[in-house]
């Protein structure tokens, strides 16, 4: 299968991500003196144990087989896992509502399966897919992300997906794709917060990636998390996870990818320009208009250690992914 | 019950009794606060719930304040007069513990933090500048500071209206996706500094 290479990138800028993990290993290696290594290859996941009366959302049998096949993830050095509940119970999933409890509150009735996705704009297979063929020939893996919000909170989250880039290579985008853009699912019916009447924010939500970060191998399609399917208020049942860029940037409950010659017209981007920019990587030297970006609240955080960690450039990713931006002005291109 | 309000602030004892309930409810916010802390009730991210919850007590309580006038102008609620003073000192309290859980759980009582936000971020100033304002109000609202400014006490205390408009102006700065709820607050503010723009007028004309 050719691909046609997007203007802006290389073939040899892409780290390959056995290179990448090669790397941490040795930097693991190093830290624990050798005893940390991990222990061999291809781990499978296993399932987490969650705190009482917790619900797990195994998902639809299909999902669950693959979920279930699928490789564990290498933890971060010395940042543990959110828990569950905070994951689960602290998102910004505006569809169901403004508060971070609104979505788990609202979202239980979402209807995840069956889930179409319509492939389309600058690409060889356009058509409206079944999620479940979609994902056939993709195995699954857990990936490890740091999540840092655009309002100064972060978590570490074990998602379950596969890399973006390689559906991408299955679809075939046309030489002309220059951006990937993403439209999460407008249904008012279901979703609640698309009935508001004071939002600032137009439906459906829209979010986009240069055609060289959605091919970067970190950029992940995720349909679980916490070794089970995605709950709904967490986008189930197709999200994206672009780990170095702002929360907002990686978009839930996902309906139609597009390949766009131009710029897609990301909604927070459109809804305040100078606050959010379409690039929206994580970057403490660039702050929000009105609030620092310097430092975030790594969750869990209680009263008695608020737990203020110094924000990375990148979300700490920059080793992998600096390169995509190397030559532009990042406080131009927040 | 407002009969009755006027009616048990005719007697020393009623006075007495109704003086302590309105010393003692205010405090109920904050109690709850501390006790869903303790009950690790706060959501997942406890420091924000406490800034935000602080600070809308704050500009419930100095609503409150502002409403007192026009309640006894147009419920005849002369009593409430008494409590003026202590609706405007809990304002003052709620801001300095928004202001204070800002520094502590929000920047950490970082030095280089504090610096910039009040450097660099409009809502941040503001919101500064309108408790500077309730310092100094609450600092001048004791019978010997009336005393002592005389006629320049009453003007020195118009400044709660610039400070409600700061407040708000702090509150609006902070939209990100809804503002049905500031809208609220913001029509609230709107109807008190209204009547009392109408009343000034209506006076003018009568003269």
């Amino acid at each position: 299968m050719l691909i046609k290479a997007p203007s802006d990138i290389r073939p040899s800028e892409i780290t390959p991500e056995s290179v990448y993990r090669q790397r941490r290993q040795l930097i693991k290696a190093m830290v624990g003196g050798g005893l940390l290594m991990a222990a061999g290859p291809a781990l499978a996941l296993e399932r987490y144990e969650l705190a009482e009366g917790q619900r797990r959302y195994p998902g639809p049998d299909w999902l669950q087989q693959k979920l279930r096949a699928a490789r564990a993830g290498e933890p971060l050095e010395g940042e543990p896992l959110a828990p569950y509940r905070l994951i689960t119970g602290h998102n910004n999933f505006y569809e169901f509502g403004l508060d971070k409890q609104d979505p788990k509150a609202r979202a239980q009735g979402f209807v995840t399966d069956p889930w179409r996705v319509e492939i389309g704009g600058e690409v060889a297979n356009a058509g409206s897919y079944h999620l479940e063929d979609l994902l056939k020939p993709h195995a699954l893996e857990e990936r490890i992300y740091r999540l840092r919000c655009v309002e100064g909170w972060s978590m570490v989250i074990p998602w379950i997906g596969f890399p973006l880039a390689d559906l991408i290579k299955r679809v075939e985008p046309t030489g002309n794709a220059r951006f990937v853009e993403f439209t999460t699912l407008h249904d008012p019916e279901q979703m609640p917060g698309q009935r508001g009447f004071f939002s600032t924010l137009q439906w459906p939500y829209v979010e986009g990636l240069r055609m060289d970060e959605a091919m970067h191998p970190l950029t992940l399609l995720a349909v679980g998390v916490y070794g089970d399917a995605l709950p709904p208020q967490n986008g189930a049942p197709l999200r994206l996870v672009v780990p170095w860029k702002y929360g907002f940037k990686s978009i839930k409950s996902i309906v139609s990818i597009r390949f766009t010659e131009q710029m897609p017209k990301a909604t927070w981007n459109q809804t305040a320009p100078h606050e959010y920019g379409f690039y929206a990587n994580v970057n403490p030297a660039v702050d929000h208009p009105r609030w620092s970006q310097a430092t975030e609240r790594r969750l869990p955080s209680s009263l008695f250690s608020p737990n203020i960690i110094d924000t990375l450039p990148f979300n700490g990713y920059a080793e992998q992914v600096a390169h995509l931006y190397s030559g532009m002005d990042l406080r131009k291109w927040y | 019950m407002v009969l009755s309000l006027a009616a048990v602030h005719r007697s020393p004892r009623g006075r007495r009794v109704f003086w302590w309930l309105m010393l003692i409810w205010p405090l109920l916010p904050l109690g709850w606060l501390v006790a869903a802390g303790f009950r690790q009730a706060l959501g997942a991210d406890p420091a924000q719930t406490i800034v935000t919850f602080l600070g809308l007590w704050a500009l419930r309580f100095l609503f409150m304040t502002l409403a007192v006038t026009p309640c006894r102008r147009l419920f005849g609620w002369n009593w409430l007069q008494r409590y003026r003073r202590m609706l405007g000192l809990y304002t003052l309290f709620y801001a300095t513990l928004h202001l204070f859980a800002f520094v502590t759980f929000i920047l950490g009582w970082r030095a280089d933090l504090i610096a910039r936000e009040l450097a660099e971020r409009p809502y941040i100033i503001v919101g500064f500048g309108a408790w500077i304002g309730l310092v100094a109000l609450g600092i001048t609202s004791t019978r010997g500071w009336v005393r002592r400014l005389g006629r320049r006490w009453q003007q020195l205390h118009y400044l709660v209206y610039p400070i409600a408009l700061l407040a708000m102006l702090h509150f609006i700065w902070l939209i990100r996706a809804g503002y049905g709820e500031v809208l609220v607050y913001g029509l609230i503010l709107l109807a008190l500094l209204g009547y009392r723009v109408g009343h000034r007028l209506r006076r003018a004309r009568s003269n």
